[in-house]
């Protein structure tokens, strides 16, 4: 029953977490965005307490409940531990817990997190390394799929469906996912969640309250034969069968040995007395964790050739991405520390932009957290999207109106591609499309009205958006082009 | 609208398509057996009952209906490659029912049309078919004489034969200074006066020209009939353009004037854009049920033939048959040709007064304006947005009733009928394809008026 309610509850948040990262259309976000939200780092980074404190009482009442249903990287293990399980059977045994590696793996992620060390906390954050398994490697398969459809409803005139780019944003992200997921595929195959309970730092986290935790699965050494059967289904190896005692750090509630039991000797229940299962290392522990926990808390808050012929179309040749001084960060994410600071790199607005433009960086600094580019589309006035689904504040939600006042950036004018001066005609699509009105044609010789016009830009009106960019007929680089800035302003 | 369905509809009919898929793979051939046989579409197209006109001059019989080699279809792996086994099928099936006018030009088709129609013809007797082809010297890089001599050559040598029925002086009126770009194209380098060399010489059989643009330029041809001895005219003539060629461009002449011009001095007519490149058959929806109700067993398009063909100094009427289809039901109208009566021909004019109210571009997709060197797919947009202006998805704003299906029908529909790339928001308006359109349209305006109404949807921001 227990056990059932587990797996249906965990399938459930699966499948639709699954989902934010592959619906493009951005109906899901809007009825099921904040299962991102209540993601635990994340909400940690963007200093959500309210969910901070719902997950910590959740998990002093429940135990670790978080990580068998909430976190899509801990059921994805799990679908791997059944297959497992499925060609072996009672594959698992109890091992002691690997405390220091343990502890180690939290400082690190809170040294990290003090010094934003964005790229190290992206690499380690479970429902990030989730995000970055669904985005590169589901999304192109889900996004082929909705194009087959699309072409389908092309050929019977309807509108239902509508077809979209796939594209690899970056190698180094794709090569991270699918690394991870080849590693925790043969680990949660062979041993289950061993992930879990030595790298991951939110299941450390949580295995520390875990330990306090009201309901606990408990085993009645009166009706215990010792058998082990409990310990070798333990997918969290934390079932000391001949001592009849459980590590409720490092059980996930999964329920799984309550089933497996012949004699009726586990059962999810009350605890006795704080004394009896909190003696010895605990308290040392207890002291390492307060530490840690301590100095993560400080940390977040210090945080052209002429025509002969008719028809035919020209060749287009792609752009390229021009070398920006400053990378751009999207509106919303105030400044490039603070997004750099806050993103787990979970890719959910990467997966979200609609626009081609949000991708993840290959800089080490702030490996797989997003960064902006306008070779394939512009950060379109009309769309927040990217600010609505991040759930770790590392872009804060913005309105249309916010977003068009917030610089992000700048357009600077590259003359030597600038096709009035190159071709000789008459051109203007960059000021043509500014939303900001900051671009204006002016002849290119003061004392001649009639020669070529070029465009000139009011930085201080120019809002970075890369509509110019994305829009300049010069190929494979812009006449235009977007220089970020660390901090966003208001203009 | 019938075409829209919504997702519920859509998955019910994904669930029944998959079902029957099976069965329609083996059965889509044989629906036609089981429908009552004296359906106009699947009546047999007599091949002995073409209706011909007589050329004054040769007293030969053209047959007419015209094959405009302009529009061949292309190979179905959306390659730019001409689907030569297509176009030979075509051809066969048209000489087959009596059809023996075929018109190219070096500039169609990327200038793979002669090419293409050479081989097509070739393997038919010469005698049996008429050519006519066209000196297309548009490009200021070929006015100079010897330029010009080698596009006519290479006409002769890829259309594998030693003679031209008809030559045409191709699309005179057209450019910003029509008339000075036509004394550079014809006059100051003496090719007209090599063209009419060569028709005495009997390579030539028939000369003549087409007409697009400036009137000064047509009039002032005519004015010399008595020295050059026009034997035909391309004009374009259908019952829209027949009185409302200005209101739907200024720089258009009526039908009415080409046509009586020509008709003044007894020289044949050869009609062109006789469809209005299927602006005439792919009309609103109320206006295809008014002309349908009257012919319900006849095509939309019968309509415009008929109506082109009823005038009595017309040759031939061109049509740029793409697809099988096109061309049965054109021989279907043509034989024979019943001309429309005075009622009927009324009736047009009514229905033309109805459709000028739809505010479509007047492109006619034959696409003189590509390519664009800034890689636009021009043609597409504007076929687009009339599509939509036909079908009632051109919302006038937020306020609309349809507002939200016409937006998505428009903006999903663009995506798909023009990729993003080559679409108007990437038109720099450098007007280089303007001088290029035989309809005189604004290219530049209407791009940028079309990317401004998909801005104003994109960004919700219409009225």
């Amino acid at each position: 029953m227990l056990k059932n309610i587990r797996r249906i509850s965990a399938v459930i948040f699966f499948l639709l977490i699954t989902l934010l990262f592959l619906d493009f259309t951005g109906s899901i976000q809007r009825w099921f965005g904040w299962m991102a939200k209540i993601q635990f780092l994340p909400a940690l980074l963007a200093l959500n307490i309210g969910v901070l404190a719902f997950l910590v009482v959740m998990t002093l009442l429940l135990g670790r409940v978080y990580c068998s249903v909430i976190c899509p990287l801990g059921v994805m293990q799990d679908g791997f531990g059944w297959i497992g399980r499925k060609v072996r059977k009672n594959r698992y045994g109890y091992s002691r817990p690997l405390n220091i590696l343990r502890y180690v793996m939290l400082g690190l992620m809170a040294v990290a997190i003090i010094a934003g060390i964005g790229s190290f906390v992206a690499l380690l954050a479970p429902y990030s390394a989730y995000g970055r398994i669904a985005q590169t490697l589901l999304a192109p398969v889900w996004q082929w799929g909705n194009n087959l459809l699309a072409s389908w409803a092309e050929s019977h005139e309807s509108y239902a469906f509508y077809s979209v780019d796939v594209w690899l944003r970056s190698g180094v992200t794709l090569a991270v996912a699918a690394t991870t997921l080849i590693v925790l595929g043969i680990l949660a195959y062979r041993n289950g969640r061993t992930y879990c309970n030595t790298v991951c730092p939110v299941g450390t986290l949580l295995g520390f309250l875990a330990r306090f935790s009201w309901l606990r699965p408990v085993i009645d050494s009166g009706k215990c034969n010792s058998c082990g059967l409990c310990a070798r289904n333990c997918k969290a190896a934390c079932i000391d069968s001949k001592a009849h005692k459980i590590d409720y750090s490092r059980c996930v509630t999964c329920f799984d040995c309550i089933g497996k039991c012949h004699k009726g000797a586990i059962s999810y229940t009350f605890r006795r007395s704080l004394q009896d299962e909190t003696e010895g290392v605990a308290d040392a522990s207890r002291r390492q964790f307060l530490t840690v926990s301590g100095l993560i808390a400080s940390a977040t808050l210090l945080k052209a050739e002429e025509k002969t012929v008719d028809g035919g179309l020209a060749t287009i040749t792609d752009k390229k991405i021009p070398e920006r001084k400053t990378k751009i960060v999207p509106p919303g994410a105030l400044s490039i520390a603070n997004l750099e600071s806050h993103c787990t790199a979970c890719q959910l607005c990467v997966a979200a932009c609609p626009n081609g433009v949000l991708r993840p960086s290959t800089q080490l600094d702030s490996l797989m957290q997003p960064e902006s580019s306008y070779e394939r589309g512009y950060c379109r006035p009309e769309c927040t999207r990217c600010s609505e689904v991040c759930p770790a504040g590392a872009i804060r939600p913005i309105t249309r109106a916010e977003k068009s006042s917030v610089q992000i950036g700048h357009a600077v004018w590259v003359k030597a591609n600038c096709i009035p001066l190159t071709d000789g005609v008459e051109c203007g699509n960059c000021a043509r499309h500014c939303p900001s009105g900051a671009i204006t044609m002016v002849a290119s010789d003061a004392a001649d009205v009639n020669s070529p016009k070029i465009p000139v830009v009011n930085t201080e009106r120019c809002i970075g958006c890369g509509a110019c960019e994305n829009l300049c007929p010069a190929r494979p680089f812009s006449a235009i082009y977007v220089e970020g800035h660390e901090r966003h302003r208001i203009i | 609208m019938s075409h829209i369905i919504n997702r519920r509809e859509f998955l019910k009919r994904l669930g029944i398509g998959a079902g029957i898929t099976g069965l329609a793979l083996t059965g889509c051939k044989r629906p036609a057996e089981n429908l009552a046989r004296d359906n106009s579409a699947s009546k047999d197209i007599p091949t002995d009952k073409m209706t011909y006109r007589i050329n004054p001059k040769t007293g030969e019989k053209v047959s007419i209906l015209g094959y405009g080699c302009m529009r061949w279809p292309n190979k179905e792996d959306d390659s730019d490659e001409i689907d030569q086994e297509a176009v030979n099928r075509l051809v066969d099936t048209a000489i087959a029912h009596g059809v023996n006018y075929f018109d190219t030009s070096p500039a169609y088709c990327r200038g793979k049309s002669e090419h293409v129609t050479g081989i097509a013809l070739s393997r038919h007797p010469r005698d049996s078919y008429f050519i006519a082809t066209k000196m297309s010297n548009f490009a200021p890089q070929t006015w100079s004489r010897d330029a010009s001599i080698a596009i006519y050559r290479n006409s002769l040598k890829e259309l594998r034969t030693d003679h031209i029925d008809y030559m045409l002086l191709h699309a005179i009126g057209g450019g910003e200074d029509a008339m000075k770009v036509f004394n550079s194209r014809f006059i100051d380098n003496g090719i007209l006066d090599f063209l009419v060399a060569e028709r005495e010489a009997g390579r030539i059989r028939n000369l003549g020209f087409s007409y697009h643009g400036d009137i000064a330029v047509f009039d002032w041809a005519l004015a010399n009939h008595d020295k050059y001895k026009w034997d035909f005219v391309q004009i374009q003539l259908n019952y829209l353009d027949w009185k409302h060629a200005k209101e739907l461009n200024p720089r258009n002449t009526d039908g009415e004037y080409l046509y009586g011009e020509l008709e003044k001095r007894g020289i044949p007519a050869v009609i062109m854009e006789p469809l209005l490149g299927g602006r005439l058959s792919n009309v609103p929806d109320h206006i295809a049920a008014r002309l349908k109700q009257r012919e319900p067993e006849n095509s939309v398009a019968s309509w415009a033939f008929r109506y082109a063909g009823t005038h009595p100094d017309v040759l031939t009427v061109l049509s740029g048959m793409t697809y099988m289809e096109h061309l049965e039901d054109n021989l279907r109208t043509y034989s024979p040709l019943k001309p429309l009566n005075e009622d009927e021909i009324q009736f047009l004019y009514d229905t033309a007064d109805l459709m000028v109210q739809y505010p479509t571009v007047a492109c006619n997709d034959c696409k003189y304006c590509m390519p664009c060197p800034y890689g636009i797919d021009i043609p597409a947009i504007l076929l687009h947005y009339n599509k939509c202006v036909n079908q009632g998805n051109v919302a006038e704003s937020t306020q609309s009733p349809n507002y939200a299906e016409a937006r998505r029908a428009f903006l999903v529909g663009y995506d798909r009928s023009v990729p993003k790339l080559r679409q108007a928001s990437h038109c720099i308006g450098c007007n280089q394809c303007s001088p290029h359109c035989p309809q005189s349209i604004d290219i530049p305006k209407e791009l940028h008026r079309i990317d401004r109404y998909v801005e104003d949807l994109k960004q919700e921001t219409l009225s």
